[in-house]
């Protein structure tokens, strides 16, 4: 058997090295990846995928630390991929969201992954999405995903999560106006942390208040909660409206999420291939060289310059 | 009639600047055009700019009786008592531990020889986290950095042969200080010593543990709570006991400048005064016993600037925000250890001067009370040769260097009292920034302290690998072959086994009946949220273990786990 | 889109040791050096460092201790390590770590001891030169 079937065959299994391995190739891109997650790709589907979001500071790895001690409580696996910034200016990442899970490294019902995002744009949320399905594969109920929801592309990943959970604390610095304007349209929930904070009603009523000016959301209404992450309070209300979350999408938003979801994917995945191929072939001929000195002497633009390249492929 | 500002006639200033102006713009120029300086800027270690030369210009505005006073009076900037030095030396207190009981009272017993003049107790890990030497998390750590203490058994050995009504003992104990101060108060009564008399610290500053020295057990809540419950206690039944030792030192050695050292440990106090007052004291009736341990870094000046500016700001903060009445609750008391960073692994021997110059600057401060490290510092723990020095060092300025014969005698130095003014100015912005925040405990959960902290850390870190700042023996003058004149102490692995074998053997022997009541009741009381102290007292008597009563606290206030910040 | 590997490492506290300045800042100083850093916090037990760098396929780990606890701990990690088919891990540490030990933290696998006053340069270069190569 070789690397990538064994690979396969031990993330099915819910052998820990296996996933870990399998992850990596995927963060990596390497072209190993895709074939894994191929072979994968037919067990996939069952894990119910919650997306934790929210400033810095608002307690989501705390709050993310107490789900899994419930859900473990009630016989549930759990996966965990903590995502955080890579700095732009370095290339590298400080990663440091689970230590408020470590408890639960030596579970064997739990597994966490930290990644960073690596400054890939559009890239992160297809690798999260691939490590997300081989959490699933590996037979993971629920699987977390957490990211810090500041920039565009935190956003995007959240989208690869069924339910999506925004993390606020009040008195944290920023009102809630200042937050993005995108994270309020995802939530599903809304959780409220640090309730025991005298302004955390104000907090909470700001909140109804911004969801009731959004009409075009339809279907579900997304819930406002509080909770004291800290002490584990509110947990269990959190996971029954994440229970309500699932039932609701089952009833047929799931399917249209899922066929969207599943075209969007095809399209971006036959994007990239085709893009890819061209580029390679361009660069093996000497060509993509040619043009792009081209387009630094300003003799064409990047645009003309693909149209032309087209035509000729189209040709030949 | 002449203008005066300050201390100084305003004719015989503007004299000074114009020389002093000349001075600058045709002596010094024609100097430093064939000499230049050694920099282009020069800076304390906090970053406070450093002038070629101080004149009376620097310090036009101080005002002699407001700024600086009089040894013993408010606001205390030349020294907490009347007298100081020439009535009564600091206390020369050894922070000493490691192995089991029986090893480190032989060391107390060797230091009091030597001409300590107070214990100071270093626990080991399991301890000092409320583990017993026989739980998992003990394995490997029992008195490797300080002494194993799970029983009042351990405290009886410890002290055995020590009249506790003969010394005054300091305990570095924070998450179960309740435990230990509950020991002390039950071999007190048991040597008969009336509980009034009984005369020492416990360190029992739970704050600075979720931003520097990181011995966090409890949430931050109950972890104030129960260092308030000790402040409360004493306050009532132990007048002689300092409750608490509200600390600086960790913070420095974690990364922080003089400023944040000096600004972070009075945010503490004032957290401190605040929930005792919330309790229903009066701020008279236990502020005097408050206490504050400081570092004493390389910069030698700005130190003394420190605690000069740190007596005086405290001062200030006590009688305007909490309108204290008795002359006493004014006073800081501090105790003050030389820096262990600033100590190196390389030429240790080189670490002697460094002390040396370090506790001088604490003497020349006005300390109460001094530790000084020992050469070996970032080797190992302290053998007994090298602490000997250490307390020599002491010794030394003390009888032979004249300094103590009179008090505060860099009081009027130009830079020394213009630095004071400047850490006080700049202690006292972070104090109004965390105040903004809404207190201590706000900025302990955005990380404001740990990002000043590691920030301050990292640039350090910077300067010496960048050679901006030279550290003798590592970053320059190193050499191929290094010197230590001294075998390293080495704690015995057997240590553990003998440890753990006796404290088995105590649990069989004892009461578990009582045990077991005792715990039950302490559980009560902790989710009724009583001052724990009485029961503990009662607990340890009946020999229940540091473990058992910290493992009943785990369960009814949870366990912390940091927030990180790099 | 291109094949980008990163080197990962994990920055560990095994025992009760609480001083945690030196570790930030070697953790600070790799993700400086374009580097993916995992920090476990304080007060790991064996079995959590090995197992977080597992789930974490780290290529490096990064023990620092002050306590004197190495003699117990570091034997329990490596033998961890081998067991679960991670010999291929770079493995350093730092922190207060008498001489007279560090040739039999080596022998277990221990590549390099750094003690205090070690340059973050030297760290880094280290890492860079040794971490496990990934094909």
């Amino acid at each position: 058997m070789g690397q990538i079937e064994q690979l396969a065959k031990g993330v099915l299994q819910g052998n820990r090295r296996s996933i870990a391995k399998t992850i990596t190739l995927i963060e990596n891109n390497e072209p190993e990846a895709q074939k894994i997650v191929s072979m994968l790709f037919q067990k996939t589907g069952k894990a119910h995928v919650i997306g934790v979001t929210g400033p810095t500071g608002s307690g989501k790895s705390t709050l993310i630390e107490k789900m899994i001690r419930e859900l473990r409580k009630r016989g549930k696996t759990v996966g965990v991929v903590a995502v955080d910034p890579t700095s732009p200016f370095t290339g590298g990442a400080f990663l440091g969201d689970r230590v408020r899970m470590q408890e639960h490294s030596t579970d064997e019902g739990v597994f966490i992954r930290s990644m960073a995002n690596r400054n890939a744009p559009g890239g992160l949320a297809k690798a999260t999405k691939d490590v997300i399905r081989v959490l699933d594969a590996s037979g993971k109920d629920i699987v977390i995903v957490e990211t810090v929801g500041a920039g565009q592309s935190e956003v995007e990943i959240v989208k690869v999560a069924h339910t999506i959970v925004v993390v606020l604390a009040p008195g944290l610095g920023d009102d809630i106006q200042a937050i993005k304007a995108g994270i309020m349209e995802i939530g599903d929930i809304f959780a409220v942390n640090k309730a025991d904070r005298q302004n955390a009603n104000k907090a909470i009523s700001d909140i109804q208040a911004m969801l009731e000016m959004n009409t075009e959301k339809t279907g579900w209404k997304p819930s406002v909660l509080k909770i004291t992450a800290l002490t584990g309070e509110g947990i269990a209300e959190l996971l029954a409206i994440i229970k309500e979350h699932k039932q609701y999408l089952k009833m047929g938003a799931l399917e249209a999420n899922r066929k969207e979801k599943a075209e969007t994917e095809l399209s971006e995945a036959i994007k990239q291939k085709i893009a890819e191929s061209i580029i390679e072939d361009l660069k093996r001929k000497g060509e993509w060289e040619k043009i792009t000195e081209k387009i630094l002497t300003r003799e064409i633009d990047p645009y003309s310059a693909a149209d032309m390249l087209l035509k000729k492929k189209k040709r030949n | 009639m002449e203008a005066l500002i300050g201390m100084f006639d305003e004719r015989e200033l503007q004299k000074i600047k114009k020389e002093r102006q000349r001075w600058e713009t045709t002596k010094v120029p024609n100097w430093t055009e064939r000499h230049p300086e050694r920099k282009n800027e020069f800076s304390t270690l906090s970053g406070i700019s450093t002038k070629r030369l101080y004149t009376p210009e620097n310090v036009k505005r101080l005002d002699y009786l407001k700024d600086l006073g009089f040894p013993g009076e408010h606001p205390f900037t030349r020294g907490l008592h009347a007298t100081m030095y020439r009535g009564r030396l600091w206390t020369m207190r050894q922070f000493s531990g490691f192995g089991t009981a029986e090893q480190t009272n032989q060391r107390f017993k060797y230091l009091l020889k030597e001409g300590e003049t107070g214990l100071s107790i270093a626990f080991d890990y399991p301890t000092i986290m409320g583990y017993d030497s026989d739980q998992s998390m003990a394995t490997g750590e029992v008195g490797q950095c300080g002494v194993a203490v799970s029983s009042l058994k351990d405290m009886e050995t410890l002290f055995d042969g020590i009249p506790l009504d003969k010394v005054s003992t300091s305990m570095t104990i924070n998450g179960p200080a309740a435990m230990l101060l509950a020991m002390y108060v039950a071999i007190g009564d048991r040597q008969g010593v009336p509980r009034e008399k009984l005369d020492g610290t416990t360190q029992n500053d739970n704050l600075k543990e979720f931003f520097a020295q990181k011995l966090c057990i409890f949430p931050p809540k109950p972890a104030l709570k129960l260092s308030t419950d000790i402040i409360e206690y004493c306050a009532r039944h132990l007048p002689s006991w300092n409750p608490i030792s509200i600390s600086g030192y960790h913070i420095r050695e974690a990364g922080s400048n003089a400023v944040q050292e000096l600004a972070f440990t009075l945010a503490d106090g004032i957290a401190y005064v605040e929930s005792t007052l919330e309790r229903g004291l009066k701020v008279d009736e236990f502020a005097p016993r408050l206490s504050f341990f400081f570092a004493s870094h390389n910069d030698f000046f700005e130190e003394i600037a420190k605690f000069r500016a740190a007596r005086r700001l405290w001062a200030k903060i006590i009688k305007e925000r909490f309108n204290a009445q008795n002359p006493r609750s004014l006073w800081m008391r501090m105790h003050v250890q030389t820096s262990g960073c600033t100590l190196t692994a390389q030429q240790p021997t080189n670490n002697i001067m460094r002390v040396a110059f370090q506790s001088l600057a604490a003497v020349l401060g006005g300390t109460q009370s001094l530790h000084t490290n020992s050469f070996d510092e970032a080797l190992a723990l302290p053998c007994e040769d090298a602490v000997r020095v250490a307390l020599r060092t002491q010794q030394i300025i003390a009888y032979e260097s004249g300094v103590t014969d009179t008090i505060d005698p860099l009081g009027g130095s130009y830079y020394v009292e213009c630095l004071t003014n400047e850490m006080e100015e700049r202690a006292m912005r972070y104090i109004d920034r965390i105040d903004a925040m809404g207190g201590v405990a706000s900025a302990i959960e955005s990380g404001f302290f740990q990002k000043e902290i590691a920030d301050s850390a990292y640039k350090y870190q910077k300067e010496i690998e960048l050679k901006q700042r030279t550290l003798v023996g590592v970053n320059d003058y190193t050499v191929e072959k290094d010197w230590v004149p001294v075998e390293l102490l080495r704690v015995h692995p057997k240590v553990e086994e003998e440890q753990v074998a006796r404290l088995q053997k105590m649990k069989k022997e004892r009461d578990n009946r009582k045990v077991k009541e005792v715990l039950d009741k302490l559980h009560d009381e902790a989710d009724k949220d009583r001052n724990l102290m009485p029961t503990i007292i009662e607990a340890v008597k009946a020999y229940v273990t540091i473990g058992e009563i910290t493992d009943v606290l785990r369960a009814v206030f949870g366990e912390y786990r940091e927030l990180i910040v790099v | 889109m291109i094949v980008q590997r990163k080197i990962r490492v994990l920055i560990a506290k095994p025992g009760l040791d609480s001083h945690d300045r030196g570790a930030k800042i070697v953790a600070r100083a790799l993700r400086d050096a374009g580097m993916e850093v995992i920090y476990t916090g304080l007060r790991q037990t064996p079995e959590q460092i090995v197992e977080t760098a597992l789930q974490e396929d780290v290529d490096v780990i990064g023990l620092s201790i002050l306590s004197g606890a190495h003699t117990t701990l570091f034997p329990k990690i490596m033998k961890s390590l081998k067991g679960k088919g991670m010999s291929d891990v770079l493995v350093f540490a730092g922190g207060i770590i008498p001489q007279e030990d560090v040739l039999a933290l080596k022998k277990i696998g221990i590549k390099e001891i750094f003690g205090p006053g070690t340059p973050t340069g030297v760290l880094v270069e280290f890492v860079q030169e040794n971490a496990r190569k990934k094909e």
